[in-house]
């Protein structure tokens, strides 16, 4: 079996060449980092958060560090869905292993028109966005009730079908009933975790550092609660997951796929260390050649709890 | 095009309180560089990269020289840094200042504005203006002048105030830019520093009918664009819009953007 072949992954019924990913918001569109290593050096690219409508994003500043991480409020900053797949796809299809689109909004049937027309698109697979303001709703994020979770993925699973993988945001009571949901209205996969609430505030100023006052907190820092939320929702439902936060290591990478992922996202990591994408799929061939693995998939789920 | 490694540093100097210059050596990184581009600078234990500003490149030697102060745990971590070691850096990123031979109109001067560490960056162009350039630079007092002398070898004129008069004219870079803008013969200002200075230095160009350039700082995490985090406010054709310092930026028209 060829190294290709026993790296790859299957999730939600998508092939990826191998279980890395780039988390949507942190690779662009696949071409900021060109100038050091083609973008099919991932499994695939989650590109960043499309909406409906073009948005400007948030005022600055948008970002702050943290110990071990970072807090981000971009406000999803992007040229909206016509645009990405007019002029953003086609190129990046062509050079990309797995494109994934992540969709965003602020209404259910804002979600529905862009699910639609990326239906019609080349993308391989839809990512769905749902700690973004529900506005009809007071603005309260869609993941965080079952209800508006399950209603948001059954409306978009209506309006295509590509595979759906819904990302779901930590900030939840009990993720295993928000995973449930997006399960039951037909979700193929989950990635988790999205970013973490956070606030910082400039002692001097009393202003906090984030224009927006508070901001996603991503980075080493949130790993173990990222870790411990895949284990448990992984328990939960039988859909594919996608692992991710603060991974910046094969080991981090390993933790995921042990608690019941088969696939990971890595964002934050390469702010720090751009060339980490390729130095961990080396690092994973070497980890598989010693553990004797011939497809990488056998190590998903194998946690053994106390 | 730019490029992330190791690189040693060759020289580490202390050029005031809490103010280090280290220049490293890192031929393809100088030989892409421009004046005005800056490098991220991984530091050991932090997150997010450092972006500190190029403050001089030799194409010859192979280096560029930056220049910086500890503001924080970060600078301070970076500032521990010893001749020999190595430093990750990305770069060069960003947009840096116009050549002379790209401003329409090089055979006028060019003043360049630097307030406090926002002098750094336009080193560069004092030398390629030499004696074409006016340096006009400010800084709060005495003991936190940096690089006056530097700016001298190059040929430029160079104009020193002080917030507390303990140095050169009493007061803002403003009074001696209104004078300079006077006479007809400026081409081109380029400015970095706090952002009430570069509003008005920006406002006093936009009367006087002066091209102005403003270098930007912001909070970054990516540096190449792909993470849309250090935004400034654009006005263009089209109407306001979200630009990325780092990519669009560091330097922008003073027209372009609202400070």
């Amino acid at each position: 079996m060829s190294l290709h072949t026993k790296m790859s992954v299957s999730v939600g019924g998508v092939t990826f060449p191998n279980p890395f990913i780039a988390a949507s918001g942190t690779f662009g569109y696949g071409d900021d980092y060109e100038p050091l290593y083609p973008v099919n050096i991932w499994g695939g690219i989650s590109c960043k958060g499309t909406t409906l409508n073009k948005r400007q994003g948030n005022l600055p500043p948008r970002i702050a560090e943290t110990p071990s991480g970072m807090l981000n409020s971009v406000g999803l900053q992007n040229c909206g869905i016509d645009d990405f797949i007019e002029k953003l796809l086609p190129s990046l299809k062509s050079r990309a292993n797995v494109v994934i689109a992540n969709l965003a909004g602020e209404k259910i049937e804002d979600y529905v028109e862009s699910a639609a027309k990326l239906d019609k698109s080349a993308v391989d697979m839809v990512e769905l966005n749902i700690s973004c303001p529900n506005v009809k709703q007071g603005g309260l994020s869609f993941g965080v009730s079952t209800q508006a979770t399950a209603a948001i993925t059954k409306a978009v699973r209506a309006a295509t079908s590509k595979p759906l993988m819904v990302k779901l945001s930590p900030n939840v009571t009990d993720i295993t009933e928000i995973a449930k949901a997006a399960q039951s209205e037909g979700a193929n996969a989950l990635s988790l975790i999205n970013t973490l609430l956070g606030m910082r505030i400039d002692i001097k100023t009393r202003r906090p550092i984030l224009r927006n006052n508070v901001g996603g907190l991503s980075g080493p820092a949130v790993l173990p609660v990222a870790v411990r939320m895949v284990w448990q929702v992984a328990r939960a439902v039988d859909i594919d997951i996608v692992g991710m936060g603060g991974i910046s290591c094969l080991n981090d990478a390993l933790e995921f796929l042990i608690a019941g992922a088969k696939a990971v996202q890595i964002g934050t990591a390469l702010f720090t260390d751009p060339h980490l994408p390729t130095k961990i799929p080396s690092e994973l061939e070497q980890y598989m050649k010693e553990n004797k693995l011939n497809s990488i998939t056998q190590i998903t789920g194998t946690v053994e709890p106390w | 095009m730019y490029k992330c490694k190791l690189y040693h540093v060759i020289e580490k100097k202390a050029i005031s309180a809490g103010v280090y210059s280290f220049t490293v050596l890192c031929g393809d990184i100088a030989a892409l560089a421009v004046p005005g581009q800056f490098v991220h600078i991984k530091v050991e234990g932090f997150t997010l990269r450092r972006p500190i500003s190029i403050c001089d490149i030799d194409k010859d030697e192979g280096t560029i020289r930056i220049v910086f102060e500890v503001r924080g745990c970060g600078t301070a971590k970076l500032a521990e840094t010893r001749v020999g070691d190595s430093i990750d850096l990305l770069g060069p990123l960003g947009n840096g200042f116009e050549l002379p031979s790209q401003t329409e109109n090089s055979s006028l001067n060019a003043i360049l504005i630097g307030g406090g560490m926002g002098v750094a960056p336009l080193y560069g162009m004092a030398k390629l203006h030499a004696n074409k350039a006016v340096a006009l630079m400010g800084f709060r007092g005495y003991d936190k002048i940096i690089l006056a002398d530097d700016f001298k070898q190059t040929g430029a004129q160079v104009i020193i105030c002080t917030q507390d008069g303990s140095v050169g004219t009493k007061g803002l870079v403003t009074e001696p830019l209104n004078k300079l803008l006077e006479s007809d013969d400026v081409g081109v200002v380029y400015a970095c520093g706090p952002v009430p200075m570069l509003k008005a230095v920006a406002e006093i160009c936009t009367r006087a009918n002066v091209l102005c350039r403003v270098s930007l700082e912001e909070r970054m995490a990516c540096g190449v664009g792909a993470c849309a985090g250090c935004a400034c406010k654009s006005v263009g054709e089209t109407g306001e819009q979200m630009v990325r310092v780092c990519k669009e930026g560091p330097v922008f028209n003073a027209r372009e953007v609202l400070l």
